[in-house]
């Protein structure tokens, strides 16, 4: 895993269990809609809460919602870890 | 009269709560000129009869799906708005609510799920969010009743808010939800309770897997006992205590002979009335939908049912989706493929939540070949059953390999996208049993009203066209493939002609052939991938439109034939 600027991920990059903030959707228009009416956006402290084998898609909690989202999304997801939480090496 | 409707985003307990408002005349219906369902039930209001309608569940209000479109093109049309937000998601919920009102129709706030912001250590200020919404804010649990009293009684006190708050673009209406939550809600330490545990295991990337083997073995088991428990215990002593009897006597008064006796009865096998073998109107035309048919239909809607209110198929999907995307969907289409489980239609209607025409395309057509409906697994199960379980699982096996490779296929060839998923994944809840049996009695009672007039008008025609000789004369010309390829006797061209009608009144002819168990493996894989029931074709061609259509039935024939002839090598 390369070291990004910031302590920022994609989603898909984050390790389970590591909480951070979503800082950036680099998706077009439909999915950041989409990931807007879950709730998914800048500013919201998202967790990944597990990935599935061979490249299946991530899930991750914002609050109490609970999300599944396909590996190519989760790699267009970009968050900024919390830095007093172990870090991804 | 007054129109009232359920508002709200998906999995928040909108459908108990509106099993408790109208109680028990519920009607399913489509919205015209869709397939995308909605439910319809009545309220007493005073003197007035309130018409209730449950709005497919939408996050938003820019719909990005045909349900959420028809969610919004139905706002249009009511009077007051109950808008269902779920207590313990507060947050996401009032993004909808704050669109809500921006439009022009009063609104009341049923705060559903309360139960469960205790649990989570949620508090919510019910009198201040009040106040700051501007409109009636009542606390309820659809699942128990609780509240629902109450929001009767003020849902004349709905309204539009006196200064509505317009905003031009979603960040800042997500800045002022934003607002709202930190005035009214505080949060405090909670206990993980144990079916949280298990809502973890269950997306564990190994756990999962193993708890989807352990449900899916748990639901066929518990499909089969249910429909072995309901035909043997319920179904056949009600037909051979009751029905025979008056056939019997029927049957001397007709005399064996007579064309009637044909007609009503059918054939006598050793002097007596057997239901799977006689063919006639009153005794197989009778038994196939009611008594073998439907305890399959309850037994499999009452596991589905279950499964699709405690909430495990989002999570199936998950876990299905990176071998359905080899197939060339993703895994949300998991959901109409099951449903085609119990009947292609409602199968290939829901084939709507997926995102692009080329998904739409390969899952419509892999329902129809290669997931035979409940009526026709119970015939199955019943009719080659009795050779043995072996060849049961024959016939599975044949549909899922030709299910996996008409799919690798279709990924490669089929032009399009194939998007990814993105699913709400909701908290396990334990089953809303009144919610399950009122879904139950929809399903089955619509089975009842759809199936058993067309078996009984299928055998009917059965009988005239055998009368006529019709069938001798397709027969000769099918013989080639059938005798050549499939090694199946010539008369089996009754039951693929049936089929076009009705796939288990079809299983019911190869039932009274004498069919080897050979010849049931093949005979009952072919009628299965074979056309589509004539229902099932009127919604493909809905769905996919003509041409599609033809290349699904082009791909059909081709695997059939190919299937077909491969079982009569190998077996």
């Amino acid at each position: 895993m390369t070291m990004h600027q910031n302590d920022q991920f994609t989603l898909a990059e984050m390790k389970t269990g590591q909480t951070g903030t979503v800082v950036r959707v680099l998706g077009g228009h439909g999915l950041i809609r989409r990931l807007d009416g879950l709730g998914i956006r800048p500013g919201k402290k998202v967790t990944k809460l597990s990935s599935t084998l061979f490249r299946g898609p991530v899930i991750l909690r914002a609050d109490n919602t609970q999300v599944a989202v396909g590996f190519g999304m989760a790699r267009k997801i970009i968050v900024e870890l919390d830095k007093h939480l172990p870090r991804a090496s | 009269m007054t129109r009232i409707l359920l508002v709200g985003n998906p999995n928040v307990g909108k459908s108990a709560l509106f099993s408790r408002l109208t109680g028990t005349h519920i009607i399913a219906s489509n919205y015209p000129g869709t397939t995308v369902g909605f439910t319809k039930g009545y309220l007493k209001l005073g003197e007035e009869r309130a018409e209730v309608i449950d709005v497919p569940g939408s996050y938003t209000l820019e719909p990005s799906s045909k349900a959420e479109e028809v969610a919004v093109e139905m706002l249009k049309e009511g009077d007051v708005v109950i808008n269902v937000v779920d207590a313990t998601n507060l947050e996401r919920n009032l993004n909808l609510t704050l669109q809500l009102l921006e439009r022009q129709t009063p609104i009341i706030l049923a705060l559903n799920m309360w139960d469960d912001t205790r649990h989570r250590g949620i508090n919510i200020d019910v009198a201040k969010l009040e106040k700051i919404l501007g409109v009636p804010v009542v606390p309820t649990v659809g699942v128990t009743g609780q509240g629902i009293r109450e929001l009767v009684r003020r849902l004349p006190e709905a309204k539009l808010p006196e200064n509505v708050r317009t905003y031009s673009n979603s960040d800042e209406r997500w800045a002022r939800v934003g607002d709202i939550v930190s005035q009214v809600q505080s949060l405090s330490h909670r206990h993980h309770r144990w079916y949280e545990n298990l809502a973890d295991a269950s997306s564990h990337r190994i756990g999962g897997i193993v708890i989807a083997l352990l449900v899916l073995f748990v639901t066929f088991w518990f499909v089969r006992f249910v429909g072995e428990g309901v035909i043997n215990y319920v179904a056949d002593p009600l037909f051979e205590g009751l029905w025979t009897p008056l056939l019997v006597k029927l049957s001397l008064a007709l005399g064996p002979e007579s064309f009637w006796h044909s007609v009503l009865i059918g054939k006598l096998i050793g002097g007596e009335i057997v239901y799977s073998q006689s063919f006639g109107l009153l005794s197989t035309g009778l038994y196939i939908p009611l008594g073998a048919v439907l305890p399959y239909i309850i037994s499999f809607y009452l596991a589905l049912g279950i499964m699709e209110d405690v909430g495990y198929l989002p999570r199936l999907a998950v876990l299905m989706d990176t071998i359905m995307h080899r197939l060339g969907l993703h895994g949300y289409a998991v959901i109409p493929t099951i449903l085609g489980f119990g009947c292609n239609v409602p199968g290939i209607m829901a084939t709507r939540i997926l995102e692009s025409r080329k998904q739409r395309f390969i899952a419509a057509t892999l329902i129809s070949i290669g997931v035979p409906c409940a009526a026709l697994q119970a015939m199955i199960i019943g009719v080659v059953g009795r050779q043995g379980i072996g060849y049961v699982a024959m016939v599975y096996g044949s549909l899922f390999i030709s299910w996996i490779i008409i799919g690798l296929i279709l990924n490669r060839t089929v032009e399009g996208f194939n998007p990814e998923l993105l699913v709400e994944i909701p908290p396990y809840r334990l089953p809303p049993w009144r919610v399950i049996g009122e879904k139950l009695w929809l399903r089955v009672s619509g089975f009842i009203r759809e199936a058993l007039p067309i078996v009984l008008g299928t055998v009917l025609v059965v009988n005239i066209l055998y009368t006529l000789g019709v069938f001798n004369a397709i027969a000769d010309i099918a013989a080639p493939i059938l005798t050549g390829l499939w090694g199946l006797p010539k008369e089996t061209i009754a039951a693929l002609v049936v089929g076009f009608l009705r796939k288990d009144a079809a299983m019911g002819i190869l039932a009274s052939l004498g069919l080897t168990a050979k010849q049931l493996v093949i005979s009952s894989t072919v009628l299965a991938m074979f056309f589509p029931c004539v229902a099932t074709f009127v919604i493909m061609a809905r769905e996919l439109g003509v041409r599609d259509l033809f290349k699904a039935i082009g791909i059909m024939l081709a695997a059939v034939l190919i299937m077909g002839s491969l079982q009569n090598l190998v077996l």
